[in-house]
């Protein structure tokens, strides 16, 4: 009998394991190293945001990433998430034009953008942007963090990670070399130094802090609902414990005589 | 269905709706009084974990329908809006996308009972084969399902799978042609992918009822493999299943439910969060979990097959990998005819036990080799070479091992009865 029952626990840690498995062995290939894990407040079970970081991480898009990249999937109305009020979101929004129309007289027309609006993108379409790049497409990063392997860990490693070519790498002419790049080699330049955005709270203005806060911003962007994710997800699971717990007790109550 | 003696109900509005349409009668025999075998372990959960994970599937899937749209252009930034806009949006996707995870997990733990205790032999064959049917329109459903976030793995995870078809002699071209509605996957593919995987769903269901139907016929198999013989060996459905399967079910849903959410996207692939893009293949084309055995017997084959030293060749390696992944599945149809040894239960047969707990192994190697670069190496070891080892390993269990055990293999003894095994294995615990 304890043959059979270790033979049975065997089987579901094996098939447990399968799935675990192939999915964090299945897209490690290639010769670009892991991004290191940074210590991050949204990371586990009770993690959260911090709204200090998210703030200055918008902070840091809207004032250097936002010259190239688009996020078009976020629409103002939802900075209040960050712990902006309504007039504040107006006011962020206030700062760009969006086309609208066609009007009365069949015309299009710049207007100030409103919270409902998305993220107005850099560039028109893909193609103009690719243009003004030559030929790279910088692209949309509202899901930036959950479109890469290891997301977070992964922006922030791109922003942290160039330096000059290592083990042999060509890097032609108006490319660039980027530690954590499939690849390495990188269209973007290196988009951040030391003090080119003001933070106003106090928060060192360094190269390490910028990625730092923008990659918890764009964490956000790709996840807003993961703290009501987490604080339902820990109801349910407790719910269905306990439900699980009484289940259990009334099956060995109705079965006690039976065996 | 419904002929026959009938007891009457006290309760007035439920006697009268049964004398005209006996539903509560049909409930009452095939899932209150329905004698089951009284030995089942957990392994006999699955089945109505999967039950419920269907259920779970299709409703979520028709909430998700009402928002989704099925065009290229639209239809990527359609489930974005439904995971940002709509309330509670990002709940049902999770649960919708993680609940094929967990259907292909509860289904596959049932399909490996089956094949452990000996669920697919006699009176059970044809049980056992509307299972493999409904294991068939499962991987077609969530090979579909999976297409429509129109994501870079939708799209070239479709690519890939359609473009088996062209392996066939003759009629390939233009069974990709029609399948795809086009010359290359594109609008049309996914208008008729959305309009199947809205179907496909109640043809499972439908086959299920059959699956179902033709269990309460032949009855439950059992650990012991053995049939009940008295009312001792059986107890009935409710209470006493009904209340096991709730706290099985119970526990597998903490399980999937830690998955939903806390690592929704865990299970899934980050290029499906990069909008589809003809133009760029990914590094890697990898199929979602469940699919992966079947995968690396698919890319085992890698040889030709023809006349020796001449250029003929009767099947290309491609078509050779198309048979012998469609196979894999179809040897599942003829089991109950492979393996013709009189006692079910591996229990009593150990050898069978033995080559059955290497398939499980070999079955999740595949897994994992499929999940890998197709030039990939471990331990100094290229995995194509252990890939085929595997897939030989696979069908030989099937072609070899199972007829040549019908005949030879010698069983332990049998308890007479299922009482008997039970309380056998009660004085063994005390």
């Amino acid at each position: 009998m304890k043959m059979k029952r270790t033979f049975s626990a065997l089987l579901v840690v094996l098939a447990l394991c399968g799935v675990v498995g192939y999915s964090s062995s299945a897209y490690a290939a290639g010769d670009t190293p892991h991004p290191p894990k940074q210590d991050w407040s949204f990371s586990g079970m009770f993690g959260t945001y911090d709204k200090g970081a998210l703030q200055r991480g918008l902070k840091v898009y809207q004032n250097v990433c936002s010259a190239c990249h688009g996020m078009k999937h976020l629409r103002y109305r939802n900075l209040t998430a960050l712990g902006y009020n309504e007039n504040q979101v107006k006011n962020i929004a206030a700062q760009y034009s969006v086309t609208d129309g066609p009007n009365d007289e069949g015309e299009m027309f710049e207007r100030t953008a409103i919270p409902s609006d998305a993220f107005v993108s850099p560039y028109p379409n893909e193609a103009a942007a690719k243009y003004a790049n030559n030929g790279a497409y910088p692209v949309d990063l509202s899901l930036i963090t959950k479109a890469r392997h290891s997301g977070s860990d992964y922006v922030y490693g791109l922003l942290t990670g160039y330096s000059e070519p290592e083990h042999g790498v060509e890097v032609p002419e108006g490319k660039y070399y980027n530690k954590y790049f499939p690849g390495h080699v990188i269209s973007m330049a290196p988009p951040l130094s030391d003090d080119i955005v003001a933070y106003d709270d106090g928060t060192p203005t360094t190269t390490e802090q910028y990625a730092k806060d923008v990659a918890h911003f764009l964490t956000w962007a790709a996840d807003p609902y993961m703290e009501d994710r987490k604080r339902i997800g820990l109801r349910v699971i407790i719910f269905l414990l306990v439900f699980a717990g009484i289940m259990y007790a009334y099956k060995r109550q109705l079965w006690a005589d039976l065996h | 269905m419904g002929s026959g003696q009938r007891e009457k109900f006290d309760n007035p509005v439920v006697e009268w709706v049964d004398s005209r349409l006996p539903v509560f009668t049909l409930m009452q025999r095939e899932y209150g009084s329905f004698p089951v075998p009284k030995n089942f372990n957990y392994f006999w959960n699955f089945g109505a974990i999967a039950g419920v994970m269907l259920v779970t599937m299709i409703v979520t899937g028709i909430v998700l329908a009402m928002q989704y749209t099925a065009h290229t252009d639209l239809a990527f930034d359609s489930v974005e809006r439904i995971m940002r806009d709509v309330n509670f949006g990002w709940m049902l996707r999770y649960m919708h996308s993680n609940g094929a995870s967990f259907f292909f997990i509860a289904v596959y733990i049932h399909i490996f009972r089956g094949m452990y205790y000996g669920s697919y032999k006699g009176p059970r064959e044809l049980l056992w084969i509307l299972g493999v049917v409904i294991f068939l329109l499962m991987m077609a459903t969530a090979f579909i399902g999976y297409v429509l976030p129109w994501g870079q793995m939708s799209y070239w995870g479709a690519t890939v799978i359609t473009n088996l078809f062209s392996a066939l002699p003759l009629v390939g071209e233009p069974i990709v042609t029609w399948l795809w509605g086009g010359f290359s996957v594109d609008n049309p593919t996914l208008n008729r992918f959305f309009a199947l995987h809205y179907l496909l769903p109640f043809v499972i269901f439908a086959v299920v009822f059959l699956h179902v139907w033709a269990l309460h016929i032949c009855g439950s198999n059992n650990p012991e493999g053995i049939e009940p013989k008295s009312e001792q060996d059986t107890v009935s459905f409710h209470p006493y299943y009904t209340i096991k399967d709730s706290f099985g079910l119970l526990f597998f849903l903490v399980l999937y439910c830690l998955f939903v959410f806390f690592a929704p996207d865990y299970l899934g692939h980050p290029d499906n969060y990069i909008p589809a893009d003809p133009l760029v293949t990914p590094a890697h084309i990898v199929p979602e979990w469940y699919f992966l055995p079947f995968y690396a017997i698919l890319r085992a084959i890698t040889f030709e097959i023809g006349i020796p030293f001449t250029d003929i060749v009767f099947i290309t390696a491609k078509l050779g990998g198309v048979i012998a992944m469609f196979g894999a599945i179809a040897l599942w149809f003829v089991m109950p005819w492979l393996d013709t040894h009189p006692v079910r239960s591996a229990r009593y047969r150990p050898l069978y036990r033995t080559f059955f707990i290497l398939l499980v192994i070999d079955f999740v190697a595949l897994g994992y080799i499929g999940s890998q670069a197709a030039d990939a190496v471990l331990f100094g070891l290229p995995l194509s070479v252990m890939g085929l080892i595997c897939t030989a390993y696979y069908f030989a269990f099937f072609l070899v091992i199972l007829p040549v055990l019908s005949k030879k293999e010698k069983v332990k003894t049998l308890p007479n009865s299922i009482h008997d095994a039970v309380l056998a294995k009660n004085k063994s615990h005390s």
